[in-house]
This record gives C-alpha cells, structure tokens and sequence, in this order.
C-alpha cells in the first residue's frame, strides 16, 4: 500500500518536472521573440524588404541579403537534393551489408557533427579557390550543399527505412526488379519524408553566417545578385553586421530583419509539418 | 527406347511443377531447412503444415527466391521448375517471379489506388496500351470477385478497402500477371471466418489453372481446400501424402500427434 502511494507521489512529482522543462524552453524562446517584435516590428514595411543597403539606418533595407538567401537557398537546395537522395538510396538499398557501407555510415553521422566553420574552411579552398568559382553564390550554395548533405542523408534513409517490408515483398514478388521497387513503390511512399528532412535541412542553411563569412561572402553589396558567379551577401550576415555597428537605428533594423529570418524558417518548417501530415494520412 | 523415355520424362515434368532435391537452408549457422526433397504436382493445391519455426514458409518462398534478401541465407541441392533449376546463376529473378506469384500473410497492397494495384505487375513490364491495361485490370479483379464490389471506385486507394477486400486485391494483383504457379503464405490468418471463406472459395477456383502452394495454421482449412498436405516439423519434411490420407490415416506418429492437436 505504501509502496504504491509512494511510486504515485513519484508518477506526479516527475510530471510537474516534464512540464516545467517543457515551458522553461518555450518561456525562454516566448520572451526572446517577444522582444525581437518589440524592437523590430514597428520598421518592416515594404519599403524596408525593397531597398538596397545604406549608410543610413532609417534608408537601410534588406533586399540584396533577402535575394542573397533567395538564390543560395534555390542552388543549395538543386545541388543537395540529388546527391543526398542518391546516395540515401545507395546506402540503404544497395549498399546495406558491405564493410564500406558502414564505414561510410560512421563517416556520414560524423559529417553532421563537424563545426560549420569547418565546412567554411573546405568551401574557401575548394570552390572558391581551387574550382576559381570567387566569393560568390554558387561557391556559397556548393558549401552549404555540403554543410546539409548529412541531414538529407539521414534523413531519406530514416523515410525509405520506414516503408514497411511489405511493400518492398510485394513489388519483388510481381516481378519488379531494385530500382522499379525503388522508383514506383519507396520513393513515393516516402516522398513526405524525405521532403520534410530536405525543408529542416534548408531551414538550417538559410540561418547559416559563419560558413558564408569564411568563403567571403560580403556584408555590404550595393545590388541584389543577377546571376550564381556574383558576389553576395544574405540575411544572417546583414543582421550580425547591422547589430555591430555603433547606432541604435541599426539595431532596430537588425531586429527587424530577424523577425523576417524568423518568418522564412517558421514558414518552411510549417511547410514541412504540413506534407509530413498530408503523406501520413495518405499511406493510412 | 530413348524417345519413350523423354515423354515419359516430359510427362513427368507437366505432373512434377515443382521439384526439391536435397534442398538445405541455412541462416548464418542456423540450419532451418534440413535436406528436403519433395515433388509438387501441377494444378493441384498442396498445404504446407507444421508448428511455427519448422521451415515451412522459409521453404514456401525458396520457389520465387524470395529469402534472397534475407541476411545470412544460403542454400544448398536445387529446386526445380518445370525441371529448370531456378538457382543457376544465369536465372532471370524478375522472368521467375511473374511465373512464380505469391500472396502473403497480411494483406499488402501498394497505397495507390485500386487500379494501380492491378496493373503494377504489368506496368513494369513497360506495357503501356490503356486498353489492354484496363482489360486486364477488369479480368483479374472479376477473377477474385472483386469487379463488382469496386468497378466504380478504381481510383480510390486501396487501403480503403476491408481486409478482405484487400487480399482479394492482392490475388487479382498477382493474376494480373498471369504467373503459372501461385504462393501463398497463410493468405487467411489475418481475416475474419467470411473473407477466409470467400478467398479459399477462390482459391479452389483457381487451381483450375493455377498450380498452388499454400502454407496454413489451419488444420480445417489445410483438410477442405488442399489436394496435397506436407508436414514439416524442425526443417524436415516428416509426411507427404494425399490430404484424405494424411489427416485421416497419418503414417508418422508426430503427424498424428500435430494433427490432432497433441502439440504445436
């Protein structure tokens, strides 16, 4: 009898602690946020997301930066996309019991852990100088590519993992060889997956500064990028330069392009739980 | 006197579909298939029975080289069809498994929409012609019984259907192919009495033109529907015989003591 009111008191105790954990977190991002739109909300208008940047805060916009994340996030996202699928599908279709599959396995986990700056580093010295592609968007998105490679991997191996056996026995049994049982059964029954990890990945490369910072991407561009060989900056680096400078009308536009930032990756990640639900409730 | 001997031969092939000799299996180091060796009879249903674990169904799906994406199979001696060895090496899997259909144990559809179901096996055959496709789609699915449960909701998913809907679906599925033989691993144990009724009214229907394998826990089931039955018990086949006779005059003892419910 005691024993059981004991591991009751316990059962509760523990959940009051879960709940507390939860809300610390939510609290600390709430007030983060609620300051952020206190400072900056009052400067976004349209004027601040079209114009060009300027030596004066209140004439500042961020139109070459918004339009700098605009084009690495197309590249990064047309460069990582094949790739990581293809080699998500090698691993986990083709590759599954060999010796250097595993290696590369161990290699790959230990890729999503490397530094960013580090993938800055490897950037610098292969696309901008080695490949001659300069500081510009395309050497910016071949970087990132890179940074996010391991997520999509992972990721499309985590959504191809999760088609049930069934469905693979099935598509062998009516005949269809590897790659039609790949093609026609687990990549569209995983499609949702595997856009859900590409939408985080790319949620995380556009937040990312000090990889971009480290290729010479620039924190002033008098215009927004026409072509991928062109100089360029983007939105994290527009913020960390304004939040540098001395006066305070930076800092409000600082705050302000934060909430725009903020508003790009809310927007994705909802985009992401959106297709998650929606290929849920199609494979039910 | 050759000659003679070569239909003989031939004649026994039409009879023997499906032949084992001296088959052993093996997973890593365990030996689940212990040197069976065993003749299948054309058009005619055989049951597999025996306790779980004794290699029935790892047996079953040795005739479609299904346990080739098993981890750690190996096997040994050869099984025939049509006296062909299907385990030579320049044996075209995907050729043996449209002659080779199987059904499983919980229905499996793909989650596409019924016609999808029907006509992937063809699809990927690269037969593209709407019409034939559409024909063919009709034809399997009145097969089963289907056509008029479905004809006006091909394009929903199949997942919407019962379960027993659902492994009808995969049987038209595979007749859609037009395989000779068909594999079917306990296609019932997951329905209800009425959807288990309506699939062995079916497969008695189908062995007409089918020669089929059929693994089963349901001693009843094994004892109406099969001509054949084959007892396995721990990777050895321990009695083969005609169904009548096995379930009402077994030879062995451990039959006797499976059939009646003594054990397993």
């Amino acid at each position: 009898m005691n024993n059981i009111k004991k591991n009751r008191l316990l059962d509760q105790v523990f959940k009051f602690w879960g709940i507390a954990c939860t809300f610390l977190g939510l609290i600390l991002l709430t007030i983060f946020i609620g300051s952020i739109f206190v400072d900056g909300i009052q400067r976004i208008d349209w004027d601040f997301i079209t114009s060009l940047p300027s030596r004066k805060a209140e004439r500042a916009g961020i139109f070459t930066a918004l339009m700098g994340s605009v084009w690495i996030l197309v590249l990064t996202t047309i460069i990582a996309l094949p790739v990581g699928i293809a080699a998500a599908i090698y691993l986990e279709e083709y590759a599954k019991e060999s010796k250097m599959a595993s290696l590369l396995e161990v290699n790959i986990s230990n890729l999503a852990g490397v530094p960013s700056i580090i993938y800055g580093l490897l950037g610098l010295e292969v696309f901008v100088r080695i490949l001659e592609m300069g500081a510009s968007i395309l050497a910016g998105s071949f970087t990132l590519a890179l940074l996010i490679l391991p997520i999509v991997i992972v990721s499309t191996r985590e959504s191809i993992k999760a088609v049930p056996k069934s469905i693979r026995d099935a598509s062998y049994a009516l005949g269809a060889s590897k790659w039609q049982t790949i093609s026609q059964q687990l990549l569209p029954a995983s499609f949702g997956g595997i856009l859900t990890g590409i939408i985080l990945a790319l949620s995380r490369a556009v937040g990312e500064t000090a990889p971009l910072i480290v290729i010479g991407a620039l924190a002033y561009v008098p215009f927004a990028p026409a072509s991928p060989l062109d100089e360029f900056s983007v939105l994290p680096i527009q913020i960390f330069n304004w939040i540098s400078r001395p006066q305070h009308g930076f800092e409000v536009n600082a705050a302000a392009a934060i909430i725009i930032l903020l508003l790009i990756t809310f927007v994705m990640n909802g985009i992401a739980v959106y297709f998650r639900n929606r290929w849920q409730s199609k494979l039910k | 006197m050759k000659e003679k001997k070569d239909t003989i031969d031939k004649s026994l092939k039409r009879k023997h579909k499906l032949q084992a000799k001296e088959v052993k299996v093996f997973y890593d180091d365990f030996k689940a298939i212990k040197g069976i060796d065993m003749n299948i009879r054309a058009n005619k249903i055989t049951a597999f029975i025996g306790p779980s674990g004794c290699g029935k169904s790892t047996f079953l799906r040795l005739f479609n080289r299904m346990n080739d994406y098993v981890d750690g199979f190996r096997m040994e001696g050869e099984i025939l069809i049509d006296g062909e060895n299907i385990y030579k090496k320049k044996v075209n899997v995907e050729q043996l498994r449209k002659q080779v259909g199987m059904v499983f144990q919980k229905p499996n559809p793909f989650p596409k929409s019924i016609y999808e179901n029907v006509a992937y096996g063809l699809k990927i055959q690269g037969i593209k012609d709407k019409n034939y496709l559409r024909d063919k789609v009709e034809d399997s699915l009145k097969q089963v019984g289907l056509w008029s449960e479905v004809e006006n909701d091909l394009n929903k998913s199949a997942l919407a259907l019962s379960g027993g809907q659902q492994q009808r679906l995969c049987i038209a599925r595979t007749l859609a192919v037009e395989p000779s033989i068909i594999l079917m691993d306990e296609p019932t144990s997951a329905l209800d009495p009425i959807s288990t009724a309506k699939i062995e009214e079916l497969i008695y229907e189908l062995k007409e033109k089918y020669t089929i394998v059929i693994v089963t826990h349901n001693m009843q089931q094994a004892g109406r529907l099969s001509d054949y039955t084959a007892f396995f018990y721990m990777g050895e086949l321990i009695e083969y015989d005609k169904s009548k006779k096995l379930f009402t005059n077994p030879e062995k003892q451990q039959t006797e003591n499976y059939i009646t419910g003594r054990f397993g």
